[in-house]
């Protein structure tokens, strides 16, 4: 009884008495710890804007846990604007793709591809489109250049990601069509 | 990027964000910069608490106007009126930084005879040529000595300095013009001079904070240039709390640009090769343009060094180092070019990589319909965005304007890898690289776009080896040597290797060597180089973006990967470039002869003991060059230049008030109305920027001027809660349920003019096309008397919805025009005309027969 | 203050569980940008559902309401002129402002809620936080009348979790392992701030003091101490009257009125009391 009554929190309000709040405590409520306590840390930078947040990256080598600010970032010092505190959302949600929809000429709905096949019949794609519209030359000065491929992005993408596409696009297969969210 | 390149000489935002701190006062212009920018706006807020002050000028009380000290309510597309405004009072006040001004800028040069100024001639520059519809540039130019070198007038009289045809060009820039054209009265623009004006000096500092809403015009370019006049007559840039901090939007649009997908540039700033402009060998294109003096005399190098790293052993001086592998441009195939010939049926593939141009494009309608005329299109990422589905749920199908058996486009719709589940740097708005590790496996058949790029490279180049077709030799002769992983991922720091740069020869500097291994197990290159300085020309240094050299040097440091930030700039902490500095053209924080202009504002000066330029950034100059350094007769490159200029890129050496290169639409700024306006020019004859390209066609059609189906004005926005398309954050319910509709912000007065409610139902149309949203009515928007006292209704727009995910709304981009810029060939959002209608829109079928009222051309459209 | 950075009381890891030192929020509407990133990072950390997608055209507030699903709350308040610089009559364009004020649990000295609560489900914690365990909570709904400030609620139920009552934890959670809330720590512009509550209340009155003299003469600190509340430990600096941010002036705990006249009507009270212990003792088994 005298245990139910401190657990009264009427009672226990009046005490004033703090150490009683834990005598309330379910074996749960002790046990709390953040998710986070184990995990390991990526050192990752927000994907919005280009404020350039840094940001730790939660998990346990298999699963996201959570995403937030670095504090040791000179920028953003461990805050995050509402778009950068759903980075964990923006990997986890739902509505994300995982596997390659396939959309045949005409038709009315979304099919399944194997990737290794979307991957070949896409260079297959590319190599015909660029075939069928290969410029070699104009008034004797070389072009070697298509402009029946195009690219667009770029902007969200990685530095290194970028650099890969312009070397194999224009260096290698001379597009010429390629553009990105900068133009500034 | 011209604006700020022709000016200081690089296209990057001059300072860092948490410098703003130090700021005796923040100008926001052009930008929302507490919405679109939050935590950058913490270094603002930060300035405010220690006593600057904060303006921000905006058609909209926006949230970033709650925490400014002065908002200025500005009729969009007013800008140039109210800068030229703030220059001319600053000339005529002699409220400039007189010593920063006559050292430091092109203000004492003079200008060659032929010139002739936008005052003089109607509103053309010299140069104009009607039939082209451009600018030939050469007079744009200072009249030289014997030497070669700029004539100059230290007194700043002579009347053909820059200094006093600046003074003439603004002249007319007065308060009641800044009232008449921008709509902001003179009580309120004497607060803003005084206080710009009062945080110069050599012991206060200004920044400029812009984003968007100043590039997106059809005069952008001009916009940013005239800040940075302003800047250089104030002497703020290369000084800590000052410079011009260019916000951009997406996570690594300055990285896209440094490391260009775009069509114009390689990386690092190189020009395409052209066709028909005498550069069909490399020794044409290397001296396509002369820089005896100043930082590009050594272009060449960078030159080389990137086609070495694009075709290695494939490239040799024998074969002008592969230069015949590299496509020529013929014209434009900026995105607007090959959308509008992709919707004429020209193109027939598209790859589309994180990019949402069924929402985020101009003329999204016009786009969607290009999308439709492709042969095949792949779609790459996180979710099923419009761009992908316009075949299906796009508000063409609703309408009955396209069916799904008729459109042809076959889909590939791929799964990406998220920003943590694959490593990579980003290069954020003040060019700084920052790295990211990888967390976990991507889930299913999501792949990073590195893995897509290799393994289609290889599926190509496997091609060009066995069909043997001499059509293919660039693509058999590409250096694709990229180590890979388990799951085919290619190696991304042996990536980031190869855009720093290494000695060739595998046998040279052997201690420096970073992945030195190519994928089958051979030896590939030799050791890193330390930076930018040790390329060559001669073959023997590869490179693929020269100005990131420093990032991965010999010591086998991947420095865009430090997370060890020390000093106030937070070296240590990823990489900036050019070579980590972090506030650029910093020799102009120190007096011509190096010391500090102030205690208070010191960041760079000569160490006279030290023989060194020293403090808390790495000096923009050459480190033991002395300021009172004189050059011979007949130095080449930086050491042409004397040891006070501070613009190193420049052939001079100094900062341009008048542009004399990299800007086709003028030397100085002028106004120009948008291209749609409800007014005429109060300035001069010619309404719109000259240069601009309107593409007009019947599916991108204007208001012509005085139409009366457009009443008003209309300029977007981006929310914070939401970012560009959508595809990142409608289909998150954490940020979908903060703004989950479109909406249009409009004053009392217009609202009580067209009889709406706050939260009622209204249609804005456009000439290209309408959507239907709810109206916010707000004292926060408001109408704006002009000088001679007419009326301008302005209604704002955020854009970011459309019609796939949880939260649907119209695509606000479908009101906007393909317009081009003449120097990045942007399109002009931010001051368009619209009609408000009351009520629903009609839907389906219901439609078209009802947007005619608006579609109809008119028989004055074309201005 | 902005620039701490990692050595900020909302970043830097602290013992205040282990020590028992009590805690507060200090929520200064004057830095506050109204970016909703504590509404965010709330929900993101603590796995709180959406509630509906709902545009209600009252400024940029979408959120209406704290509730069960809703632990952090940004209120949009447009005005006639400058946030503490009302009645002077601004002329144009300064005849406007806009305030953003992040509402949130007050974890009062002594709270309604817990007092209400029947099954001891709310409980305080060692830094002073009032916090409901979900796993006794039965969805009764007393707290929600017991709270002088609406805070708390049942969440709807159809959402995860629905019929239990909610609200802000404090990150009770993340204090135990030596970190703050998520709200502060996310808050771009440390409007939210973290730490012990005594010096929070000493930051509080010298911020006052300063707005003060920068002319912002509405700024004042809510602390409603001289009520049966007995003080919050979420403390927020207003400007202007309370009411404007749904803040009761003064207060009171539903339950003072009980003790009031347990004192004045001994017997009566007592039986009432022993009435309540037993209701208790029922809920509780």
């Amino acid at each position: 009884m005298k245990h139910l009554l401190q657990r009264w929190p009427f009672l226990r309000q009046l005490t004033g008495a703090r150490a009683d709040g834990e005598a309330a405590m379910t074996s749960h409520t002790r046990a709390l710890r953040p998710r986070t306590a184990d995990a390991q840390i990526a050192r990752s930078v927000c994907p919005f804007c280009a404020v350039g947040c840094g940001q730790r990256v939660h998990h346990d080598g298999q699963r996201i846990l959570a995403i937030d600010g670095d504090p040791e970032s000179p920028i953003n010092q461990g805050t995050l604007c509402p778009k950068g505190s759903a980075s964990h959302q923006l990997l986890t949600h739902d509505r994300r793709l995982t596997r390659v929809r396939y959309r045949r000429p005409g038709g009315r709905d979304w099919e399944d591809l194997p990737l290794d096949r979307a991957m070949d019949m896409i260079a297959d794609r590319i190599w015909d489109s660029r075939a069928r519209n290969w410029v070699d030359e104009r008034d004797g000065e070389p072009v070697r250049h298509t402009t029946a491929v195009a690219h667009l992005g770029g902007a969200t993408l990685d530095n290194e990601e970028n650099y890969l596409l312009k070397k194999l696009l224009t260096a290698g297969l001379g597009v010429v069509n390629v553009s990105n969210q900068a133009r500034i | 990027m011209p604006g700020l390149g022709a000016s200081f000489g690089r296209g990057g935002a001059t300072t860092a964000q948490q410098d703003l701190q130090n700021a005796d006062c923040v100008l926001i212009q052009g930008s929302s910069m507490a919405e679109a920018h939050p935590v950058g706006f913490r270094w603002v807020v930060a300035a405010k608490e220690r006593g600057a002050t904060i303006i921000h000028v905006d058609p909209r009380f926006s949230r970033t106007s709650a925490l400014a000290d002065i908002w200025a309510p500005i009729r969009a597309g007013g800008d140039i009126a109210l800068l030229g405004g703030l220059i001319r009072w600053i000339l005529e006040g002699e409220r400039y930084f007189r010593e920063y001004v006559v050292h430091y800028t092109n203000a004492s040069c003079l200008l060659a005879e032929d010139y002739v100024d936008a005052e003089d001639n109607g509103g053309f520059f010299s140069g104009w040529d009607p039939e082209e519809g451009q600018y030939d540039t050469t007079t744009w130019r200072y009249e030289l000595d014997d030497t070669g070198h700029p004539r100059r007038d230290p007194s700043l009289t002579h009347p053909r300095t820059v200094f006093q045809a600046l003074r003439r060009h603004f002249a007319r820039y007065t308060p009641d013009v800044v009232a008449q054209v921008a709509g902001i009265p003179e009580p309120l623009f004497l607060r803003i001079a005084e206080a710009l004006a009062g945080a110069s000096g050599p012991d206060k500092t200004a920044a400029i904070c812009y984003a968007v809403g100043w590039t997106q015009h059809s005069k952008g370019v001009q916009i940013i240039r005239a800040a940075a006049i302003l800047q250089l007559l104030l002497g703020n840039i290369g000084r800590p709390g000052g410079g011009i901090m260019a916000l951009r939007g997406h996570a690594s649009i300055q990285g896209s640009t440094d490391i260009p997908t775009l069509y114009n540039i390689l990386p690092g700033y190189i020009d395409m090769p052209r066709h028909g402009h005498g550069e069909a060998t490399l020794d044409g294109f290397v001296n396509r343009e002369k820089h005896p003096e100043g930082w590009l005399h050594n272009e060449g190098k960078y030159v080389v060094s990137l086609l070495k790293a694009f075709y290695g052993r494939h490239a040799t001086r024998d074969n002008d180092f592969g230069y015949g592998f590299m496509p020529r441009i013929t014209g434009d195939h900026s995105h607007f070019a090959f959308f509008t010939d992709m919707r004429d049926g020209g193109v027939e593939g598209l790859l589309c990589i994180g990019q949402n141009p069924a929402v985020g494009g101009q003329n999204a309608r016009l786009e969607r319909m290009a999308l439709s005329k492709l042969r095949w299109l792949v779609v790459r990422d996180l979710v099923e965005i419009e761009s992908a589905n316009f075949w299906k749920e796009g508000p063409e199908i609703e309408r009955g304007e396209l069916r799904p058996e008729d459109v042809r486009t076959e889909v590939f719709l791929m799964p990406v890898a998220g920003h943590a589940e694959k490593e990579g740097a980003f290069t954020n708005t003040q060019r700084l690289l920052q790295w990211r590790e990888k967390a976990v496996d991507p889930p299913g058949d999501a792949r990073s776009d590195a893995w897509f790029v290799h393994q289609l490279a290889k599926r190509l180049i496997a091609r060009a080896h066995q069909e043997q077709n001499p059509r293919d030799a660039a693509l058999r002769a590409l250096d694709w040597w990229y180590p890979e992983d388990a799951h085919g991922d290619p190696d991304m720091e042996a990536v980031l290797a190869e855009i720093n740069g290494w000695h060739t020869d595998p046998a040279s500097h052997p201690d420096g060597v970073v992945h030195g291994v190519d994928r089958d197990g051979a030896p590939h290159h030799g050791g890193q180089v330390a930076g930018f300085t040790e390329l060559a020309a001669d073959g023997s240094t590869a490179s693929g973006c020269w100005i990131y050299s420093g990032v991965f040097g010999p010591d086998g440091k991947n420095r865009a990967k430090g997370r060890d930030a020390k000093g106030p700039l937070g070296h240590g902490w990823g990489y900036a470039w050019p070579a980590d500095r972090r506030i650029l053209y910093n020799r102009a924080s120190a007096r011509p002869d190096g010391a500090p202009w102030s205690e208070r504002k010191k960041l760079v000066w000569w160490d006279d003991a030290q023989g060194a330029w020293v403090g808390d950034d790495v000096p923009d100059f050459p480190k033991d060059k002395r300021p009172d350094y004189e050059p011979a007769p007949g130095a080449t490159g930086v050491d042409a230049h004397p040891g006070d200029a501070p613009f190193l890129m420049h052939d001079d050496g100094l900062g341009h008030l008048f542009a004399t290169s990299k800007v086709k639409d003028g030397p100085f700024p002028t106004h120009f109305e948008p291209i749609e306006s409800l007014v005429r020019n109060a300035l001069y004859p010619v309404d719109v920027n000259p240069a601009v390209d309107r593409v007009l066609r019947p599916d991108n059609r204007y208001a012509a001027h005085g139409d009366p189906r457009f009443p008003y004005v209309l300029t977007t926005y981006r929310l914070t809660e939401h970012h560009t398309g959508g595809g990142m954050s409608r289909f998150l319910s954490h940020l979908a349920e903060l703004q989950p509709e479109l909406f249009v912000e409009l004053s009392p007065e217009l609202a009580a003019a067209l009889g709406v409610d706050n939260g009622g139902v209204v249609a804005v149309v456009t000439a290209r096309g309408a959507v239907e949203t709810r109206a916010l009515v707000s004292r926060r928007m408001r109408p704006i008397r002009l000088g001679d006292g007419a009326l301008v209704h302005q209604v704002a727009l955020p854009f970011h919805w459309g019609s796939a995910g949880p939260v649907r709304g119209d695509v606000a981009n479908d009101l906007i025009a393909i317009s081009k810029e003449p120097n990045v060939k942007i399109h002009e959002s931010k001051a368009l005309l619209c009609d408000v209608v009351p009520g629903p829109m009609p839907r389906g079928a219901a439609f078209a027969p009802w947007f005619s009222r608006w579609s109809a051309a008119t028989s004055e459209e074309t201005p | 203050m902005i620039g701490d950075g990692k050595d900020s009381t909302n970043q830097r890891e602290n013992t205040f569980v282990a020590d028992g030192t009590t805690v507060g929020f200090l929520t200064d509407v004057t830095l506050c940008i109204g970016c909703k990133a504590c509404e965010v990072a709330c929900k993101e950390w603590n796995g709180v559902p959406d509630d509906g997608y709902v545009f209600t055209g009252q400024s940029y507030d979408n959120t209406g309401a704290l509730s069960g699903s809703t632990w952090r709350h940004v209120q949009f308040h447009e005005l006639d002129a400058p946030a503490g610089r009302e009645g002077g009559g601004a002329a144009p364009p300064d005849d406007l402002g806009w305030l953003f004020y992040s509402d949130v649990c007050k974890h009062c000295e002594r709270a309604g809620c817990l007092e209400a609560c029947p099954t001891g489900a709310i409980v305080r914690t060692e830094t002073g936080g009032v916090f409901v365990q979900d796993d006794v909570c039965n969805g009764c709904g007393y707290c929600v009348v017991g709270c002088p400030f609406g805070v708390i609620g049942r969440r709807d139920a159809d959402l995860p979790g629905g019929g239990g009552a909610y609200k802000c934890t404090f990150c009770y959670d993340r204090q135990k392992g030596g970190g703050g809330p998520a709200c502060a720590k996310a808050c771009p512009t440390e409007s939210i701030r973290f730490g012990p509550l005594d010096l929070l209340r000493a930051e509080a009155d010298r911020r006052v003091d300063t707005l003060h003299a920068r002319g912002v003469t509405g700024a004042t600190l809510y602390d409603p101490r001289d009520t049966s509340v007995g003080g919050v430990h979420a403390l927020s600096i207003l400007v202007g009257d309370p009411e404007r941010y749904g803040l009761p002036r003064a207060p009171e705990v539903p339950s003072t009125r009980l003790l009031r006249s347990w004192l004045s009507a001994g017997l009566t009270t007592a039986a009432m009391l022993a009435i309540t212990a037993l209701a208790f003792a029922l809920a509780a088994r």
